[in-house]
């Protein structure tokens, strides 16, 4: 059976790692190689790392850096921050990461997604949604780490996406970021079913009890969090955590059993 | 000492860095000549089949790695180095090296898979065929990462090693002779992964 995949999320900024709320005052909580080698340990399912800096300050991608982290992944790793070229995207697989993400540079411009889809496979290639409420009601894509409105839906920026040629969409619920009460199901549910690639939902896991709703509405997707597997305990100690194989089999069970059998 | 073939796809670091852990000898052959010494040998792959043939024909090894095969020199390929071992992809129209029988297919011309999403991402179960020596100490519970649209179909069971479902049974592993290839990615499967490649560099 394929399984959900439980995933990391890591952000960073200055070189060091930081979780947000709401995308915004970033608290330190660590140095990108050692939390990997903390993650290679636990044997996670899969790893993101955003660099949150480059694409508001309009630099590139910190190519050193993320041939350290692919080198110390042990397993499938997802770089997204400042890719703007299929050159970038190019090198950036080449230095062993498992997938780019791509936001503001391929909401600009969508060809940029089949233009590296040609060069790297549809199956390397990851869009990510930032999506805020709207006030009113709906949904919006932001870009710049929530700073710029695209006036855009996600459901019609995920089926865009995926035309042309990404192979995950990842969509990151703005509102939730940091909030540890649960992922947005609303949101993830209306994006899985305007796409046919995988999804993977970012933004409110405060507990595997979010994980496990999240599955039991969405089915296989991928549940990716920051806050939950970086912090521990009410005042939000910095510990790094991941369930165990055996506790992650139980809920991914447990999970998919409610969902209604389809015929 | 493994020989991992560089023409330019694949995650070749994931490979060496395992086998460093291991103890185990990694080169990287760029040439056919540098090919040619090898004994144990990794074709790894990414993206598209004909986009992968093509690089390895550029190469200039493709010739080599093919003698390498029928010479009885264990080749594991890895996911498009799996399914360069067909004849030929509904993926593309660029012949295959022909190592183990069969041809790759679309998940999506299945009807059984096409209410999935796909690429087949992720973990998934993996059913070894009893006794298979890539398989070692993997007969039970085990799982590796996936990550493709397209599968083998072998032509003859007896080429079957492993088998996952996804919508449908398919070979996540072949086996012909010393020639083996695997679809998911071992070097990405934390333990299962390191085990699977540490029985073959011990073939």
């Amino acid at each position: 059976m394929l399984r959900p995949r439980i995933i990391p999320c890591l952000l960073v900024h200055d070189q060091g790692l930081v979780k947000t709320v709401k995308f915004q005052e970033g608290k330190y909580v660590g140095d990108p190689l050692n939390a990997v080698k903390i993650f290679n340990e636990k044997e996670v399912d899969e790893l993101i790392v955003l660099d949150i800096d480059a694409t508001v300050k309009g630099a590139v991608p910190n190519e050193r850096l993320i041939g350290q982290l692919a080198v110390e992944c042990r397993m499938p790793l997802s770089y997204g921050g400042g890719i703007t070229s299929v050159e970038q995207a190019r090198r950036i697989i080449g230095l062993g990461v498992e997938k780019v993400a791509l936001s503001a540079a391929a909401l600009a411009d969508p060809s940029l997604v089949s233009r590296i889809a040609d060069e790297v496979g549809s199956q390397s290639v990851v869009v990510v949604l930032d999506v805020k409420k709207q006030p009113f009601g709906g949904y919006q894509v932001f870009t710049h780490n929530g700073t710029r409105a695209t006036k855009q839906h996600p459901v019609e920026a995920a089926r865009q996406a995926q035309a042309r040629g990404a192979g995950e969409i990842v969509v990151n619920a703005i509102d939730r970021d940091g909030a540890m009460k649960g992922y947005d199901l609303e949101l993830a549910a209306q994006v899985r079913a305007a796409v046919s690639v995988p999804l993977t939902v970012l933004g409110g896991a405060g507990s595997q009890d979010d994980l496990a709703e999240l599955f039991a509405a969405c089915g296989v997707v991928g549940a990716a969090a920051g806050s939950l597997f970086v912090f521990k305990g009410p005042f939000r100690a910095v510990l790094i955590n991941y369930p165990t194989q055996a506790q992650r089999d139980q809920l991914v069970a447990a999970a998919l059993s409610r969902r209604p059998t389809r015929g | 000492m493994i020989t991992l073939v560089d023409y330019g796809l694949g995650n070749l670091l994931a490979f060496s860095n395992l086998y460093r852990r291991q103890n185990v000898e990694v080169t990287v052959a760029k040439s056919a000549d540098e090919l040619a010494r090898a004994t144990h040998v990794i074709l790894p792959g990414v993206g598209s089949f004909d986009h992968a043939m093509e690089r390895l024909d550029a190469s200039g090894m493709r010739a080599t790695l093919v003698a390498l095969a029928n010479k009885g020199t264990p080749l594991l390929g890895v996911c498009v180095g799996m399914q360069m071992l067909a004849y030929g992809s509904d993926e593309g129209s660029r012949p295959g090296l022909g190592l183990i029988l069969g041809r790759v297919r679309a998940f999506k011309t299945t009807p059984a898979a096409q209410a999935l999403p796909l690429p087949h991402m992720g973990w998934n179960d993996v059913a070894p065929l009893p006794g298979h020596p890539l398989f070692a100490g993997l007969d039970t519970d085990a799982r590796f990462y996936f990550l493709h649209s397209y599968f083998f179909d072998c032509e003859r069971t007896e080429h079957v090693a492993a088998r996952a479902h996804y919508g449908l049974d398919f070979a996540c592993a072949a086996s012909a002779g010393s020639v083996f290839g695997v679809q998911f990615h071992p070097e990405k499967s934390h333990h299962w992964g390191e085990r699977l490649l540490k029985n073959f560099a011990e073939l």
